[in-house]
This record gives C-alpha cells, sequence and structure tokens, in this order.
C-alpha cells in the first residue's frame, strides 16, 4: 500500500467536485461539490501528514474543517436569501448581477 | 495506534473506501434530485473519515463523522427542505456545449493531478506518525499541544470566525416584518369575510363505504365533494372513485 494512492484518490475527488461545479445548476448541489474538493484536499493533507511523520497537516486539515463548517453556514444563508427573493435556487437565476 | 505503512488490512480498507468515495462523488454530481446528491455525499464524507482514521488521524475522523456528516449534512437537507426538495435541474443548457466541455476540462485535471502526483510520489515511502504522537501519548494529546501552543493564534482567530459566520447567518436569514403582525381579530375577520367557507371542511368518508383519506365525502343527494378530500392528493388525482351502487345501497339502508 503506497501512501500516494491516497493523494491520487484525493486528486480524483477534487476533479469530480470541479466538474460538479461546472456542470450543475443547483446552487445546493454546486455547493455540495464544493464541499468534496476541501474534503479531498483534507484527504490529501491527511495523507502527506503522514507520509512526512509531520502532524502538522493534520493540523491544517483540522482548520480547513473549521473555516468549511463557517463557509457553509452563511452559503447556505446566502442560498436562503437568494431563494426567498427570486424563489429559485438555480445559479443561473442571479445573472442579473451583471448589469 | 498501528502505523505500518505497508500493510493488507489497511489496503483492503482503502480500495473499499475509496471505490465508495468516488462513487459517491459521481453519485452527487449527476443525481438529478438534490437530496440525491446530499445522500452520495454522505457516502462520501463517511468512507472519507475511514480513510482518515487508517491514515493514523483518528480525531479527524471523529470530527469529520461529527462535523461533516452529522452538523453540514443536516444543514444541506434543512436548506433543501426550505428551498423546496423537488428542485431538480434542468437539462437545458444556458451555454452551449457547457457539460461536455467541463467534463472534459475534469478529465484533464485528473490526468494532471494523477501524473504529477502519481510520478512524483511514487516510491516515497510514510514515515508514519508513531514518532510525532508518541511524545504527547497519542493522536488527539500531540494535536491538543499543537493546537494550544504553536497554533494558538490561529486557534483564537478561528473563534472569532466563527462568530461572525454564526452572525453572518443570523443576518442573512432574519426577515424583517414590513407590516405589523395582524391580530387575532383581523386575521378571523378577513377569514368570515373572504370567499371561503370559515368553518371545517368536511371530514373525508363520511357517508361513504370507507374512511380512507382519499375517499371523499357524500353530499345529502349522493354525490362525491372534493372539498373533503385533502390538497395535495386532490392535486395528485388520487381521490378514490365513488361507485353508485354504493351510493344506492346506502340511500336503501337509511331508507329501512
Amino acid at each position: 500500500m503506497n501512501p500516494s494512492n491516497y493523494i491520487i484518490l484525493s486528486a480524483l475527488l477534487f476533479s469530480i467536485g470541479t466538474v460538479g461545479v461546472l456542470v450543475r445548476r443547483n446552487a445546493i448541489v454546486v455547493f455540495m461539490s464544493v464541499e468534496l474538493m476541501l474534503n479531498a484536499s483534507n484527504l490529501a493533507f491527511v495523507a502527506f501528514a503522514r507520509m512526512h511523520g509531520n502532524l502538522d497537516g493534520q493540523m491544517v486539515a483540522f482548520f480547513v474543517m473549521v473555516v468549511a463548517a463557517a463557509e457553509v453556514v452563511v452559503g447556505l444563508a446566502i442560498i436562503v436569501t437568494i431563494f426567498r427573493s427570486r424563489r429559485s435556487a438555480s445559479i443561473d437565476e442571479p445573472n442579473l448581477l451583471k448589469y | 495506534m498501528i502505523d505500518v505503512p505497508t500493510n493488507t488490512g489497511e489496503a483492503v480498507v482503502f480500495w473499499v473506501c475509496a471505490v465508495l468515495s468516488v462513487l459517491g462523488g459521481i453519485g452527487l454530481v449527476t443525481s438529478r434530485k438534490a437530496v440525491h446528491s446530499a445522500m452520495w455525499m454522505a457516502l462520501t464524507m463517511i468512507s472519507l473519515a475511514v480513510l482518515y482514521i487508517s491514515n493514523a488521524a483518528p480525531f479527524l475522523g471523529m470530527v469529520q463523522v461529527i462535523v461533516y456528516t452529522g452538523a453540514v449534512m443536516m444543514l444541506f437537507l434543512f436548506v433543501l427542505m426550505i428551498v423546496g426538495v423537488d428542485a431538480s435541474d434542468s437539462l437545458i443548457e444556458t451555454i452551449k456545449g457547457q457539460r461536455w466541455t467541463a467534463i472534459l476540462l475534469g478529465l484533464a485535471i485528473v490526468v494532471i493531478l494523477v501524473w504529477g502526483l502519481g510520478s512524483s510520489l511514487a516510491g516515497i515511502p510514510a514515515v508514519g506518525l508513531d514518532a510525532a504522537n508518541r511524545d504527547d501519548g497519542g493522536n488527539v494529546q500531540a494535536l491538543a499541544h499543537l493546537i494550544f501552543t504553536q497554533y494558538l493564534l490561529v486557534f483564537e482567530v478561528t473563534s472569532a470566525l466563527l462568530i461572525t459566520a454564526a452572525m453572518g447567518a443570523m443576518v442573512l436569514a432574519h426577515r424583517e416584518h414590513w407590516k405589523p403582525r395582524p391580530t387575532q381579530r383581523e386575521l378571523s375577520e378577513a377569514r368570515f369575510l373572504g370567499a371561503e367557507h370559515p368553518g371545517n371542511r368536511p371530514n373525508p368518508g363520511i357517508y361513504a363505504r370507507h374512511n380512507a383519506v382519499d375517499t371523499p365525502a357524500l353530499l345529502p343527494d349522493g354525490t362525491p365533494t372534493e372539498l373533503s378530500i385533502p390538497g395535495p392528493l386532490r392535486a395528485r388525482g388520487d381521490v378514490a372513485p365513488v361507485d353508485i351502487e354504493d351510493v344506492h345501497q346506502i340511500e336503501e339502508a337509511d331508507s329501512l
């Protein structure tokens, strides 16, 4: 079991998350894809921590989790606010912002 | 903490969880309904938690289960309930060819990352965290040591971040009342002056052969009334048909 397998798995998950962000139109699913990308990077940090015998990677993953939790709270509140005013969770709807 | 870099048990755990997490990721991206996406993501999160634990990070694995599958997924599901469970994606592309371009770019990222990382990391043995954990007596203690010494400032800033996020969510989700809340008297007047019948609607199943909720109540002349059926059933067209023979039987029974 080469530990770089974990890194490759995290790269795969990160790419799946990227495709999700690019393809999906529902804001909540896009948000979940962003979470998937964050988790993939966390897995890479944890694997790096083990490869280098250093706990700093785990610390970074821990703080990423904290920031992700805060980000989810604010992001979902924004989605709910937009949904209230526009009755839609599609990310194509708020395109009036560009005018 | 058993931390052997090359271990068949770990390989089995890795391959099972890796397949499950990739499956969850693909399901997350491809499900039409947002609730299904959330379920797939929960699968990915839990398999990642197992991978953290097998990667000598038991604390992070537990935090992953508690924070992600517990709190974050629950938040997602709550918001899905607010926004509407049936809010599925439209399949119309606003930008032509966006989906295929995105998938192609995703494959390109896979190739670049896997090729780059795979070639640069291949053959590097894992040092393992035994030495790092040994001084403090365990992974949790070692992480606590780091948090409260080297990363103390970051930790404190994190608390400010969490408070700001909570405040932000409260401010964003707060709804201002533009007009005063109607009093009980106003509500009652509106109800009696409105077009709708102010009393209770007839219950389903009254004077009918069944008291199931989809059986309409019968009016005195034997005709069914749709008012007695709950709105969602009516909208779905799930109203049970009334057999005219049954109505005659009831009339006969009444006349006896």
